[in-house]
């Protein structure tokens, strides 16, 4: 018998005395979640993301790649590592910065791993949305902007749109049908990486980012629909 | 670099533990540490109702995957095969070794860099792979340092609690080429971060284990805030995740409460840096993550846990920590005393399984059974019940119905089992009960000043010059 059948075997020998109900976990999360608007939302969420060290900007449609590149000036990046085929990208690029040298994700990580990680000050991804109660933004890294993005640059530039903040990791779960399809890596994300296992002292930049900086996208037209 | 793991807590269990008592440098270190950790996860849950309500839902997600563990397992490696990530199980942790080296050896790999997996150190797979000349190297922050200094974890969450900064400024000075000695932590991580930066990119094979594993969506979760768990499972061409064979959840909707109950009772945190969830391998057009994902399935007696009603709640155990972190036990002698894979109330009562209880018992008996773990266990597990059933297995004739367990029995002694069937004699009839206890009063000026284990720390037990029964017979109506 394989290990595998043997494994099954033992646990099947078993019978379960009592089998317990599903688990109502939705009932759970409703009676739980705060009724609130976007605006309520980008507050709880900019709490939750600065207490763990996040950086948190307001920027609007128009005004965001001015901002960026005025937080990046003030860091002293080089350079910044972009997504291909996204409209922020365009966007960025058709700025044509003259102090930030925009270098795009073109190419399959094996053949440049050493410029990804001895060469990049910074990246730039969009999030697919965001949690206000753990303050967490969401991520879906693809073919245009990879994983490795979010995790090897020193610095860490999201742009979040607010209309996509959701209540709570349920909701997100829920309203987004993720039980549905998932891509190859989901992420959740809170902050630079941190530790503290030398002696409970928390140091930030552990092995990901030193730093994460968000910024917050408001429609010009605040009153957009807002995910549940 | 790495050392075979000693699995011995019965002969040197007690050694030890008097070891640490009497290093007042190393109760220091425990203590402070687990002050910390306590006020951390306190003030994580300020609501009681909301607590008390997470741990109901945390406890009822974990029983009823149990409850339907079989049919997880088997969807799990369904969804994981179909999303291309290749399931191998394994009954041994030799087993688990053979796969991951099988793996190691088709790719040629040379150098493996490990995230945090408890499971690796549960089968020893730094030692394995070594003796087959594969470099393992570990890359959480914390058991780098373990493992630098030829040390094993001492705690499943903070592996490497026992050291304090400066025993870590010299090691990185003396151990590492060109690093000065430096106590500065932050100095300390870049230090470490130069260093495994290097070893992530260089590295053929990722090792990390899998904090839920979901069977609707095949999915994979980790949970960790360094981001070397996403540099493992993302850098290398080939990410082998290893766990055991109870991590499984049905549907993707039961992974928020535990995560939420994870984070706030282990670290004390709202949520950790990183969410990370896996559920396949790169793409055709992506570009990055391994091209190969596999997860290999560990038994090593969780399926003798599993057999048993009440030692079944063993397996709902989520890895938090937090029942070590309140331990008044754990809390002096620390974790290396236990001399097992896992420290604490919940190492004391899931090694037996992986270990027999012969090589385990000493462990269940070190418990004031207070219940400070049973109070704060995030999945209700009633840790302390079981502590005391393991006792009783201990103490089993290994050929009744009372001996279930791989190792029952084991302590129990002639003379042991001498005294308790006199004492029960003495106990169970009023007639002997008298007698003893008169001749016990009136004999007291005989009583031994050595009492073996009692008199070590503590004054002679002398019974009382009147027993209970004369004193009342001396009050005056």
């Amino acid at each position: 018998m394989s290990a595998r059948d043997s494994i099954l075997a033992r646990l099947r020998a078993t019978s379960i005395a009592e089998t317990p109900p599903l688990p109502d976990v939705k009932t759970w999360f409703d009676a739980h979640r705060r009724n609130e608007d976007t605006d309520q939302r980008v507050t709880r969420l900019r709490a939750a993301l600065q207490a763990v060290k996040t950086e948190v900007h307001d920027v609007s449609a128009t005004d965001w790649i001015e901002v960026l590149l005025r937080i990046a000036a003030s860091k002293d990046l080089r350079n910044l590592l972009i997504g291909t085929g996204t409209t922020h990208g365009a966007e960025l690029e058709a700025r044509q910065p003259e102090n930030l040298k925009l270098l795009p994700y073109a190419d399959a990580i094996d053949s440049w791993r050493d410029v990804l990680f001895d060469d990049i000050d910074a990246s730039l991804t969009l999030a697919r949305s965001a949690i206000a109660e753990i303050g967490s933004l969401i991520l879906w890294p693809n073919a245009s902007e990879p994983r490795l993005m979010s995790l090897v640059p020193s610095v860490h530039f999201v742009l979040l749109d607010v209309a996509t903040i959701h209540s709570d990791f349920h909701s997100a779960i829920t309203t987004e049908g993720w039980k549905d399809g998932l891509p190859t890596n989901a992420l959740l994300i809170c902050g630079p990486s941190k530790t503290a296992d030398i002696q409970q002292t928390l140091a930030y930049g552990a092995h990901g980012p030193r730093e994460l900086v968000v910024l917050l996208r408001h429609a010009a037209n605040a009153d957009q629909g807002a995910a549940a | 670099m790495s050392q075979v793991i000693k699995i011995r807590p019965m002969e040197d269990f007690k050694e030890r533990s008097r070891g640490v008592l009497n290093d007042p440098g190393q109760r220091k270190n425990f203590r402070g540490a687990m002050d910390f950790l306590m006020a951390k996860r306190l003030a994580q849950f300020p609501d009681q109702e909301e607590l008390q309500g997470l741990r109901d839902l945390g406890s009822a997600i974990r029983r009823y995957s149990l409850a339907h563990l079989p049919r997880l397992l088997e969807q799990l490696e369904a969804k994981l095969t179909s999303n291309g990530i290749q399931v191998h199980w394994a009954q041994t942790p030799d087993e688990a070794n053979a796969i991951a080296l099988g793996i190691a050896q088709r790719v040629k790999a040379k150098r493996i860099i490990k995230g945090k997996s408890m499971v690796s150190e549960e089968v020893g797979f730094n030692h394995a792979m070594e003796a087959a000349g594969i470099e393992a190297f570990e890359s959480d922050m914390g058991e780098y340092i373990v493992q630098l200094a030829g040390e094993t974890p001492s705690h499943i969450i903070m592996p490497a609690i026992h050291k304090t900064k400066q025993e870590i400024a010299k090691l990185f000075a003396d151990e590492i080429p060109g690093v000065a000695y430096t106590e500065d932590v932050d100095a300390l991580i870049r230090i470490g971060r130069k260093v495994l930066r290097r070893k992530f990119a260089d590295a053929d094979i990722g090792l990390s284990g899998v904090n839920f594993a979901v069977a609707e969506t095949g999915t994979l979760c980790l949970v960790e805030n360094e981001g070397n768990g996403r540099m493992c499972t993302t850098v290398p061409r080939v990410h082998i995740a290893i766990t055991g064979i109870e991590k499984v959840v049905e549907k993707l909707e039961h992974v928020p409460p535990l995560y939420s109950l994870l984070s706030r009772s282990a670290t004390g945190q709202a949520v950790t840096t990183y969410f990370n969830l896996i559920s396949g391998p790169r793409k055709p057009g992506e570009k990055d993550g391994p091209e190969e994902v596999h997860l290999i399935l560990l038994d090593n007696g969780r399926t003798q846990a599993y057999a048993d009603e009440e030692l079944r709640e063993t397996l709902k155990c989520i890895r938090c920590g937090a029942c070590m972190n309140h331990c008044p036990v754990y809390a002096r002698i620390g974790g290396h005393a236990y001399g097992t894979t896992y420290p604490g109330p919940i190492g004391a009562i899931i090694s037996p399984h992986m270990l027999g209880l012969d090589a385990t018992y000493p462990l269940a008996f070190a418990s004031t059974l207070c219940g400070a773990c049973v109070e704060v266990c995030p999945v209700k597990i009633p840790i302390t019940d079981i502590l005391v059933r393991l006792r009783n297995e201990a103490q089993a004739r290994p050929d009744s119905m009372e001996a279930t367990l791989r190792g029952s029995g084991a302590a129990r002694t002639t003379a042991g089992t001498a005294v308790w069937s006199v004492w029960a004699q003495v106990y169970s009839r009023l007639g002997l009960y008298k007698l003893a206890s008169w001749f016990m009063s009136r004999g007291r000026a005989l009583s031994p000043t050595e009492q073996g284990a009692w008199t070590r720390s503590r004054t002679p037990l002398i019974p009382a010059p009147k027993r209970l029964r004369d004193l009342l017979k001396d009050r005056k109506p």
